[in-house]
């Protein structure tokens, strides 16, 4: 086992639940099991392949002053992605604003992602669409909305009626620090008292930007759940099978209407925070050289290669992270700036006098200057 | 048909009304179901329309606006009782950041119909957070309409078309006024719920108030006539968006304004106006726009109230200094 986060778990009633050791080796667990063969294992890896590649182009378009920020998943790829392929298509994800492998596994266009850091959107995606909503840049926010999305889904009878054509569950996704927001435990207290279908995964990478997790709880992440009355479970965040396996257990017994669950995955930012940060200032190398020797894409390689994976799976695999990668750094230069004579447009659904004022004087405005040029 | 009534029971009304119209409404907030709010608002409805559309919140502001914020992506359409005024600022990061923000973030992908009913304002001899006047702070925020009634008639139908709304709606009850009579038309077509209305008519000076004040700026008016003026009073009904044409119309007639409101006044609505009537009609004023509001003041002790609320000796002198140029 990975090392158990003992100073905040001193009984040992959280141990996480591993499936897959750094070794690339696969281990039991008493309680969670991954069911899908190595065609399946080899999906996971593609998606965490290409959600790493996500990250480094949107990292290089940054730092080419493409995009204004970007906020790194490096090292949370198989939180992501085995959390993400564990929901349904009538599920519900919400993000905080780094779930880019997550938004990979709900469909939505990676190159979408990139236009609130680049400053022309504030979103991007139909959220309706591919059940993922919009990012959350406040703090935990999202926790309350996910929860009363999961009150709806109970209210609209989409719960406990043994059909999984039917039967959903919301996800809400939040980091360590969150846990010291308001809302996330009213968010818990809510969930617990309407026995919502809702399951909290909380990445616990370690950093709020710049404080450790010891700043933000002095207790198991995991065990904050059973003070509000539901189950907590601490997984190994860099193992996707493991992820995949508890996630995929909470959010049935969700689907099931057996209430909310809350999943701790241990994992590492192996980055900074945002490109704003320099993450030499508030932690050691050798931390984040441990850490390396944990990674979730490393070990599941690893295995695929014990297990026979031809190199060719490899090598077109590299291919189609090219491909993204082309695709990323042209759609991002081509996102359109927005019209800011549009933007009055959706303020209110049914509009204002004063803003249709406001834009008609915007408009004239700009229009009465002269063209760029125009002088010569 | 015409049936009299007090402000409270409109509201109860027009709530009933709207969940009988409509499956999604739903009501949620501290003490709603059983006890029919502190205030008795929702008095019965949870009996007739069950738990599951009337929901006893956990005591959580912030929890009682964030989940309706999912219950609305999944197309209900939530009215909230937040309890008291001085208790909307735990839920005021999920008000301003989410509620209003959220279609425009979207692009017009996602509504939030929500309604979020706050008993504001002084007068009932309450306790400290009990009697605030924070309109002003949702008004200001991009995203959010903000309406308040002052009268039953009124309280039945904006309620109802509040509720009706894809927009979400911050819905400013006069609790003070809550157990005042007046005649309610549950038939004749109403005024549009972002609508302004001239209450009573007059020549020499407007007089422009909403919510609590409106009955002040009426009882002044009668006051005042007894000495042979003539003042007009406008009900702005809408605080967000304003409805300032009838205002601007008026003042053009009267030369005369005077604006009045219970909350604190710098940077109060009072502020706005004033400022829209100077740009609107500057060559129709015979003397500044003044504002009759309350003191820039944390709520004072409720033994103070009377002192420091605007009440019908305030106006009127303003009235009279507006006179006097």
């Amino acid at each position: 086992m990975p090392d158990a986060y003992v100073a905040d778990d001193p009984a040992g009633a959280f141990p996480l639940v591993q499936l897959l050791t750094p070794e690339g080796e696969r281990v039991s667990h008493a309680d969670y099991s991954y069911e899908g063969d190595d065609e399946a294992i080899r999906g996971l890896f593609r998606d965490l392949v290409l959600s790493r590649r996500i990250d480094f182009e949107a990292h290089a378009l940054q730092r080419h002053g493409e995009l204004g920020l970007w906020a790194p998943a490096l090292g949370q790829e198989a939180a992501q992605i085995g959390s993400g392929r564990a929901l349904l298509p009538q599920d519900f994800a919400f993000p905080t604003y780094r779930e880019h492998g997550v938004a990979l596994c709900r469909g939505v266009d990676p190159a979408l992602l990139l236009g609130l850091f680049r400053g022309v959107e504030l979103g991007g995606w139909d959220p309706v669409e591919h059940g993922f909503a919009l990012y959350s840049i406040v703090i935990g926010a999202q926790t309350l909305h996910a929860t009363g999305y999961a009150m709806g889904l109970t209210l609209d009878g989409e719960v406990g009626r043994n059909d999984p054509e039917r039967d959903a569950a919301v996800i809400a996704y939040f980091g360590d620090g969150a846990t010291s927001q308001g809302d996330v435990n009213e968010a818990f207290d809510w969930a617990a008292v309407f026995n919502a279908p809702v399951v909290f995964f909380c990445q616990n990478n370690q950093y709020a930007i710049s404080a450790s997790t010891e700043r933000n709880t002095r207790g198991p992440i995991a065990q904050r759940a059973g003070g509000f009355g539901f189950d907590g479970i601490r997984v190994d965040g860099n193992d996707v099978l493991a992820c995949h396996a508890v996630t995929t257990a909470a959010m049935q017994k969700a689907r099931n209407g057996e209430g909310p669950t809350l999943i701790e995955a241990y994992t590492y930012r192996m980055g900074a925070h945002t490109t704003s940060d320099d993450p030499s200032r508030y932690r050691d190398s050798a931390e984040v050289e441990t850490w390396k020797l944990k990674d979730p894409i490393e070990r599941v390689k690893r295995y695929l290669l014990t297990q026979g994976t031809p190199q060719e799976f490899f090598d077109e695999l590299d291919v189609e992270a090219d491909e993204l990668g082309k695709h990323l750094r042209e759609t991002c230069k081509s996102l359109p700036d927005p019209d800011l004579a549009a933007l009055f447009d959706h303020v209110y659904v049914d509009g204002s006098t004063e803003l249709e004022e406001q834009k008609a004087q915007y408009v004239a405005f700009r229009d009465s200057l002269e063209p760029e040029g125009s002088e010569a | 048909m015409s049936t009299k009534m007090p402000l409270g029971k409109g509201l109860n009304a027009g709530l009933r009304a709207a969940m009988e119209a409509d499956d999604k409404v739903l009501i949620m907030g501290e003490d709603v179901g059983k006890l029919g709010g502190v205030f008795r608002i929702t008095d019965g409805l949870q009996k007739d329309f069950g738990e599951s559309r009337v929901i006893d919140a956990p005591l959580a502001e912030s929890g009682i606006v964030g989940t309706a914020v999912g219950l609305a992506f999944r197309g209900y359409r939530p009215v909230l009782e937040i309890q008291f005024d001085g208790f909307v600022y735990p839920a005021y990061d999920q008000i301003v950041s989410q509620v209003a923000k959220l279609h425009f973030r979207s692009q017009g992908r996602v509504k939030m119909p929500i309604v979020i009913r706050i008993p504001f304002g002084g007068g009932i001899g309450a306790v400290e957070h009990h009697s605030e006047s924070p309109e002003a702070q949702f008004a200001l925020t991009a995203g959010l309409k903000v309406v308040s009634c002052s009268n039953a008639n009124d309280a039945f139908w904006m309620i109802q078309q509040a509720i009706a709304s894809d927009d979400p709606i911050v819905f400013m009850e006069p609790k003070r006024r809550y157990w005042d009579q007046g005649e309610v038309d549950t038939e004749s077509e109403p005024l549009p719920l972002h609508a302004s209305k001239i209450v009573r008519d007059g020549t020499d000076a407007t007089l422009i108030a909403y919510g609590p004040m409106v009955k002040t700026c009426l009882e002044a008016a009668e006051a005042a006539a007894e000495e042979s003026m003539s003042l007009e009073v406008i009900d702005l009904r809408t605080l967000s968006p304003l409805d300032l044409a009838p205002v601007f119309e008026s003042v053009r007639r009267t030369g005369r304004a005077i604006v009045v409101h219970e909350a604190s006044q710098t940077l109060g609505l009072g502020a706005e106006i004033s400022s829209r009537i100077t740009e609107s009609c500057f060559y129709s004023l015979e003397a500044p726009v003044i504002r009759v509001t309350g003191y820039d003041l944390p709520y004072p002790p409720s033994r103070v109230e009377e002192e420091f609320l605007p009440g019908l000796d305030r106006v009127l002198d303003a009235v009279d200094r507006s006179l006097a140029y």
